[in-house]
């Protein structure tokens, strides 16, 4: 009964959809309020249904409900609560059900919260999302139902990918999915703004705020799943530049250069087309990403082409969007307005360096993830794009923009003194080049660009701290003052400085990690003792223990420094027996930023294993640097500014709206 | 029950051989090589994973490639005849770094080229508004926008 509620649920959200689709549209086009209105009420309706239905699907695994082919497939009766709520979102099916629960939530925000827009964009906005929403609700209905039961239900299910059985599923593709859904707010604000043919920095302020949220919880998302993958996948790695990593690393690059332009939309009424167009890419990006993984070309383009329904359904839904945003963007561009006037060096120009940067690194990004997928299919060429191409192409692009950043906010609008912005910046320059002499001095081995790489990290952190202390007269005013200013600084200030620091902590932690990270790999036997960096760690001996649905053995050592005893690590090796896999459980020890890592390999018969142990010099600041940023982005989203949103709607538009 | 106990039992005792990434008896003994062995096998695909190179792989394939890349580097090749021997034998798939070719070119000089492009395109844009920036008229109010200037101005017909 469950599963056909379920069911019946996202048939009704789509039917809404449909509705949503057309009528507010009609709406517009006759100028009447109450049928513009109907977006409202729909949009509303459609997140109650939705919502139904994937509460449906949760209490479905929850109960652990077998005669639905879902459940039986990515389920288990012993697996703990947790990993039975994940797991809903864990496969395919589920994965889909939830990415259209988050897009019918901020269809559902818009139309709660969206009370000071115009009614008119408002209807436009919500109609492009039910576009959007319609287009999914069929690829589920018709492709991937998780609701399907099986005819002949068996008594236990196949258990979750043990991979997957972390907490880190939990947070990870929620947290992505609202970046990644989140940005189809400023698409479908883009597609109103061409469809009703006028664009203001109101409505860039009106953007700005959607694209932020989706923006922290992207950057948020994607370092949680980078530190998952660190800690889950047993030998300490953190980007893979991996099609499925590049998927959401576009959007993130595209959404960065988007909240950079609108930025200088709002206040300057400049860059409109630009915005608009960044937009469009944004999301489209994002449809790319949940195309890319899938369709599961990437895996394999043979896979795709024996079982190609999905990949194929996605595929038109992609160009279905893609193609008719852009076609309408090149009919309409034309007719929006140039705004505001602006010098090369003023912000203006620094944010649109900013924004030529970043497009470039996406388009490195997307043309490594896409052309070998092109040659093997265009020219029979099959080819690799890994980590040392990333490296030579993509790590100048960044280091061109963090060595601007800094400028960046210092810069006047309109017109910049370039030359007085390096002066004000000298103390954070020779902050830098300071931490490169020491670094030289102090460090042992290792490229010599690391210390070059510490120093524009440093430059930036300072860089950011130097924008705060000028605008707050910290050293040359009264504390009292500078206090009082600091008080006073617009939060979207702070959020810039968080942000951009966060940038540089990000940096320094990526040069130290690859750069000093020691490693020992070897066959330990009981009582053994590894030396790493100055630790020392005694492998007391290996115990077994059975999980809810693992067994796993576990390596117990004593780690001690200088004879000092400091912890017990207890790394261990999980083998599912549903799915006849293991997983390897590593071991982290924290001190400061830098962190000890300790995984288990294989067992031999004499009672020895294979135990890797790396230590791994500030590499949590390769995870705090995007928290920094997350920070600022949630900073700068309780400007005054944007909490009270934009000004309120001219009178003669509010008369038309009944009452609520 | 009985049953599952004694399947657990069997898989425990068979110890699934899930090797991951270099293990303790692939190591060589010089260590300079390994340094050199390490380097390469980052620049190499595990050619049934997706996008790890085989230094980062468990892949059985991957331990077989990185014995194959120290058993050239112990009869003394060079790093480029080491890889060399690697895309004869496996086709330029093995390498994550693709070489500049005829096939790869346009990879390449994508990223060049854009910013070239791109930052000429802004510069001519800035230089062409800028020189016709004077006469660029502001935009025209909406009727609805004329109404509210007159209303606004007639409220208030006393200047400060």
């Amino acid at each position: 009964m469950i599963a056909e509620s379920g069911h019946y649920a996202l048939v009704l959200a789509l039917g809404l959809a449909l509705i949503q689709s057309i009528v507010p549209l009609i709406g517009a086009r006759l100028r009447d309020a109450a049928l513009m209105n109907v977006a409202r009420s729909t949009a509303l309706a459609q997140l109650l249904f939705v919502g139904a239905s994937f509460v449906a699907l949760v209490t479905l695994h929850v109960n652990s409900d077998f005669s639905v082919a879902n459940v039986y497939e990515n389920s288990h009766s012993m697996k703990p609560l947790l990993y039975k709520i994940t797991g809903v979102w864990g496969n395919h099916e589920g994965s889909m059900l939830l990415w259209v629960s988050i897009l019918a939530l901020f269809g559902g925000l818009v139309a709660a919260f969206g009370n000071n827009l115009p009614l008119s964009l408002r209807a436009h906005v919500l109609a492009v999302q039910a576009w959007i929403a319609s287009a999914f609700y069929l690829f589920i209905l018709m492709t991937s139902n998780p609701f399907l039961r099986l005819v002949n239900p068996p008594i236990e299910g196949r258990d979750l990918n043990p991979v997957l059985q972390d907490i880190g599923l939990a947070v990870h593709p929620p947290m992505l999915y609202l970046g990644y859904v989140g940005f189809s707010i400023s698409f479908s604000f883009a597609i109103a703004a061409l469809l009703e043919g006028r664009i203001d920095a109101a409505w860039a302020r009106w953007v700005r705020p959607w694209t932020l949220v989706a923006w922290i919880f992207l950057t948020l998302g994607i370092a949680m799943g980078s530190y998952w993958a660190y800690y889950e996948l047993g030998w300490g790695g953190w980007w893979f530049w991996d099609p499925v990593e590049n998927a959401s690393l576009m959007p993130w690059l595209a959404g960065t250069a988007l909240l950079h332009s609108a930025l200088v939309m709002e206040k300057r009424n400049a860059l409109k087309v630009w915005t608009i167009l960044l937009s469009i890419l944004t999301f489209s990006l994002s449809l790319l990403g949940t195309f890319l993984v899938r369709s599961g070309v990437i895996t394999s383009v043979h896979a795709f082409a024996t079982d190609p329904t999905r990949g194929v359904f996605i595929l038109l839904i992609l160009c279905l969007f893609i193609g008719g945003s852009l076609s309408l963007f090149a009919g309409r561009a034309t007719s929006l307005k140039q705004g505001g006037l602006f010098a090369p060096i003023s912000r203006e120009g620094a944010l649109v360096l900013n924004n030529l940067l970043l497009t470039v690194a996406c388009a490195v990004v997307l043309f490594g993830t896409l052309y070998p997928l092109a040659m093997e299919v265009l020219a029979d060429f099959k080819m690799s794009v890994g980590a040392p191409f990333y490296n030579l192409t993509f790590v100048p692009l960044f280091t061109l923009l963090l060595l601007a950043v800094p400028f960046g906010p210092m810069l006047a609008w309109k017109r910049g003194d370039l030359l007085g912005v390096t002066q004000r910046l000298l103390a954070a320059g020779v902050a830098g080049l300071v931490a490169v002499a020491i670094v030289w001095g102090w460090a042992s081995g290792g490229s010599t660009l690391a210390p070059l790489a510490i120093g524009l990290g440093i430059f930036v952190i300072a860089g950011a701290v130097t924008d705060i202390v000028e605008r707050t007269g910290l050293v040359r005013l009264p504390f009292a003052t500078v206090l009082h200013r600091a008080r006073g600084l617009p939060r979207s200030a702070w959020g810039t400085a968080f942000a951009h620091a966060g940038l540089g902590v990000a940096l320094i932690g990526i040069v130290c990690e690859t750069t000093w990270n020691s490693e020992y790999i070897a066959t330990m036997k009981q009582n053994d003792v590894a030396h790493v960096a100055g630790y020392d760690l005694k492998l007391d001996g290996l115990f077994s223990r059975q999980g809810p649905n693992f067994r796993e053995m576990i390596a117990e050592f004593n780690v001690s420094r200088d004879g000092e005893k400091l912890s017990v690590m207890t790394p261990s090796k999980r083998s599912f027996t549903t799915r006849g896999s293991s997983t390897t459980e590593a071991a982290l020890l924290t001190r400061g930023a830098s962190q000890l890592y300790v995984s288990l390999g294989d067992a031999t018969a004499e009672g020895s294993i294979a135990v890797r142990i790396y230590h791994k010099p500030l590499v949590l600041m390769i995870w705090w640097g995007p928290v920094l940023m997350a920070f600022g982005g949630v900073l700068s989203l309780s400007d005054r500014r944007l909490r009270v949103g934009a000004p309120k709607p001219a009178r003669a538009k509010q008369r038309l709206q009944p009452a609520e | 029950m009985r049953r599952m106990t004694v399947a657990i039992l069997a898989l425990v005792l068979l110890a699934l051989p899930a090797a991951h990434a270099v293990q303790p008896d692939e190591i060589m003994s010089d260590p300079a090589k390994e340094v050199r062995a390490r380097d390469l096998s980052r620049e190499l695909r595990c050619m049934v994973c997706q996008n790890q190179s085989i230094d980062d792989s468990d892949a059985p394939l991957a331990r077989d490639l990185r014995l194959l890349v120290r058993e050239r580097i112990a009869a003394g090749d060079s790093n480029s005849q080491v890889l060399d021997f690697l895309v004869a034998r496996y086709g330029e798939f093995v390498l994550l770094k693709p070489r500049f070719e005829r096939q790869t070119m346009a990879l390449w000089l994508l990223a060049p080229l854009l910013l070239l492009g791109g930052g000429l395109a802004l510069w001519l844009q800035i230089r062409r508004r800028a020189r016709s920036g004077a006469d660029v008229p502001a935009p025209p109010l909406t009727p609805e926008e004329e109404a509210r200037v007159a209303a606004l101005m007639s409220e208030e017909p006393k200047s400060p």
